[in-house]
């Protein structure tokens, strides 16, 4: 038994007579470690939310259970869970200054005016604002808003802390500087975190491990190294990262030998299928490089875009019936390929998987 | 000055005009009862009425009864529409319009009729005409109440003072109330008003208030019944004041997310 245990849980929203039911979370299952920080990644209306909000006790799960400790709360009101929630839109009390916000779940906890007065005292210098106590929400930018309604959060010590994208409303370069604070906070006060987000590069760089979601099931639980390199399901392979995906047809599948067009190469990942079969083959853009390179497999095609991204350069390589994406890391001394010109494309055997499901 | 903004002013100054001027009459017509000179007699006359100060009082006390009562109606309705059932708010608006649809009269005897005996034999007590009142400024209520709850992340912020251990209670009165004074202040001026100087319900349903005490003057002196509508008017834009002034000390106004 884990600290937290989502089991079997599903969620359906009766769309009334016209629209029907519609099955938001289906057979969820998830264990969770105490001070574990998993995050809930997938497109819009994938059921990460209404997961989070299940957890919260602001849905009620149709079927299954919730369980904290070994104790169900899957019927508990949210405001006797003891679970701490930050918002997309912050949701900070308009009337209330910071550190009213902060001392709000402790006036509700009705704790002694001392130990309130050095608890918000101790979260505002958590989320280094010890001189913003006396500000009112709207005097604050976005990024501090968000500080806030964590350090709220988390001064009632809360047994679960719950995010839901707290970082969507504000400004790159605000999302990197806050997610890595969020990070910092959470290993500092070990508080068991689920993190929702629909960004991939953040549940990337924050979480322990990554629940990556699609139509309201879950497609793969991993850590982010696992989740990238080691897709369970196409879904994964394409939501997480950029890939490039090949038509190919088996040329013996024993030996891992795989034709693209009139051009083969070799896979060392399983294939599956008789000699003809069509597969289709997953590629990463930075396994990929320009140039014959021994040992490797190659293919050749034509340049048809180069982009400049900063630390990337990434170059679209027309294959004949695919456009296959290559990022090549920027250095000062790099030879970018001109549009138009015959190439030839290099990559490793390890490099390339064939999608069982495929 | 460009052509565009001359003619703005002058529409501006149409307005007033037409705003002020019956106004100024109204006053300077209440200002001539004693003959050959301006004077304050038909406001010295009204303020020594004894029915004046026992009018006021009635229809003084009914506006803060209807106001009771429409804030306990309407406020929990309209948040627990906003935040449960917001498919439900145009049918809850409409019926909120019901008193621009159904004329008084028609309301009033409609009333009568259904209460006036048991089981519902309410016409000897001001409880009909409070019902009535309440239905009567519904329609200022409703707006000036859920403008406001528009203007807030209601679900949002309830959300997140359940999460922090918030009942119901310490949602409404700590949250969501202290977010709202300026519209329920809209809301109680507007009925205020509406209440004082209400005439059809009170006279039909044969209770003291300001509005009949008024024509009952109109019938049988010249200029009070003038002093009397300068000074309605003065109280109702007092009333206006006063809700400017509580809510120029709102702090943070409406705003849940972003940079103001």
């Amino acid at each position: 038994m884990a600290y937290l245990d989502l089991i079997d849980i599903s969620k359906d929203f009766s769309g009334g007579r016209a629209q029907g039911t519609t099955v938001a979370v289906k057979d969820f299952n998830l264990s969770i470690e105490r001070g574990e920080l998993v995050s809930f990644l997938g497109p819009s209306g994938c059921g990460k939310t209404t997961t989070l909000r299940m957890v919260a006790g602001f849905e009620t799960p149709s079927r299954g259970a919730i369980k904290l400790n070994g104790e169900d709360i899957s019927r508990r009101p949210p405001n006797q869970r003891h679970v701490g929630m930050v918002f997309q839109a912050y949701a900070l009390f308009p009337n209330m200054t910071v550190a009213d916000n902060i001392g709000f779940g402790l006036r509700i906890a009705k704790k002694p005016k001392e130990e309130m007065r050095n608890r918000v005292d101790e979260m505002l210098g958590l989320i280094r604002m010890p001189e913003l106590g006396d500000r009112y929400p709207y005097q604050l930018s976005g990024g501090q808003q968000q500080r806030v309604a964590l350090a709220r959060a988390l001064a009632v010590q809360p047994a679960v802390l719950l995010l839901d994208e707290p970082l969507s409303a504000l400004d790159a370069k605000i999302r990197v500087e806050l997610r890595s604070e969020i990070r910092r906070i959470q290993q500092q006060l070990g508080i068991t975190t689920i993190y929702v987000t629909h960004d991939q590069e953040e549940a990337l760089s924050i979480s322990d491990r990554v629940v990556v979601m699609n139509a309201g099931m879950t497609e793969q639980v991993g850590k982010p190294f696992e989740i990238y390199n080691y897709p369970a399901t196409s879904f994964v392979a394409s939501f997480v990262g950029t890939l490039n995906q090949l038509r190919c047809t088996v040329a013996d599948a024993e030996k891992g030998k795989l034709a693209y067009d009139s051009q083969q190469f070799t896979t060392s990942s399983p294939v599956r299928g008789a000699r003809g079969a069509t597969v289709t083959v997953m590629l990463r853009p930075e396994e990929l490089r320009f140039g014959a390179q021994e040992g490797e497999n190659s293919l050749t095609g034509k340049v048809e875009t180069v982009t400049f991204l900063g630390a990337i350069v990434r170059i679209r390589v027309n294959m004949g019936t695919a456009l296959v994406i290559v990022d090549a890391l920027n250095e000062r001394t790099l030879k970018l390929p001109e549009v138009g010109q015959t190439q030839t494309v290099s990559f490793p055997p390890h490099a390339c998987w064939v999608m069982t499901e495929a | 000055m460009k052509r565009a903004n001359v003619w703005s002013w002058v529409i501006v100054f149409i307005g007033l005009v037409y705003f002020f001027l019956p106004l100024v009459a109204t006053f300077l017509f209440s200002m001539r009862a004693e003959l050959g000179h301006l004077g304050f007699s038909a406001y010295r006359y009204v303020f020594s009425d004894p029915g004046f100060a026992s009018n006021f009082g009635y229809s003084l006390r009914w506006a803060v009864l209807t106001i009771i009562a429409s804030l306990l109606l309407v406020v929990p309705t309209v948040y627990w529409v906003h935040l449960r059932v917001p498919h439900l708010r145009p049918v809850v608006e409409f019926l909120s319009l019901f008193p621009f649809v159904v004329p008084a009269v028609v309301l009033a005897f409609g009333l009568i009729k259904t209460y006036c005996c048991p089981p519902f034999a309410l016409k000897v007590s001001p409880a009909l005409l409070i019902a009535a009142y309440v239905i009567l400024s519904l329609p200022y209520m409703f707006r000036s109440v859920d403008a406001g709850l528009r203007a807030i992340d209601v679900r949002t912020l309830t959300e997140a003072a359940q999460s922090l251990g918030a009942g119901w209670i310490t949602v409404l009165f700590r949250v969501i109330f202290p977010n709202l004074r300026v519209a329920i202040l809209s809301g109680v001026f507007l009925t205020f008003a509406i209440v004082i100087g209400e005439f059809t319900f009170a006279s039909l349903f044969a209770w003291p208030a300001f509005g009949p005490y008024m024509v009952l003057m109109g019938q049988s002196r010249a200029y009070e019944p003038a002093a009397l509508s300068v000074v309605s008017f003065i109280l109702t834009w007092a009333s206006i004041g006063v809700i400017q002034w509580v809510g120029r000390g709102a702090p943070g106004g409406a705003q849940v997310a972003g940079v103001r």
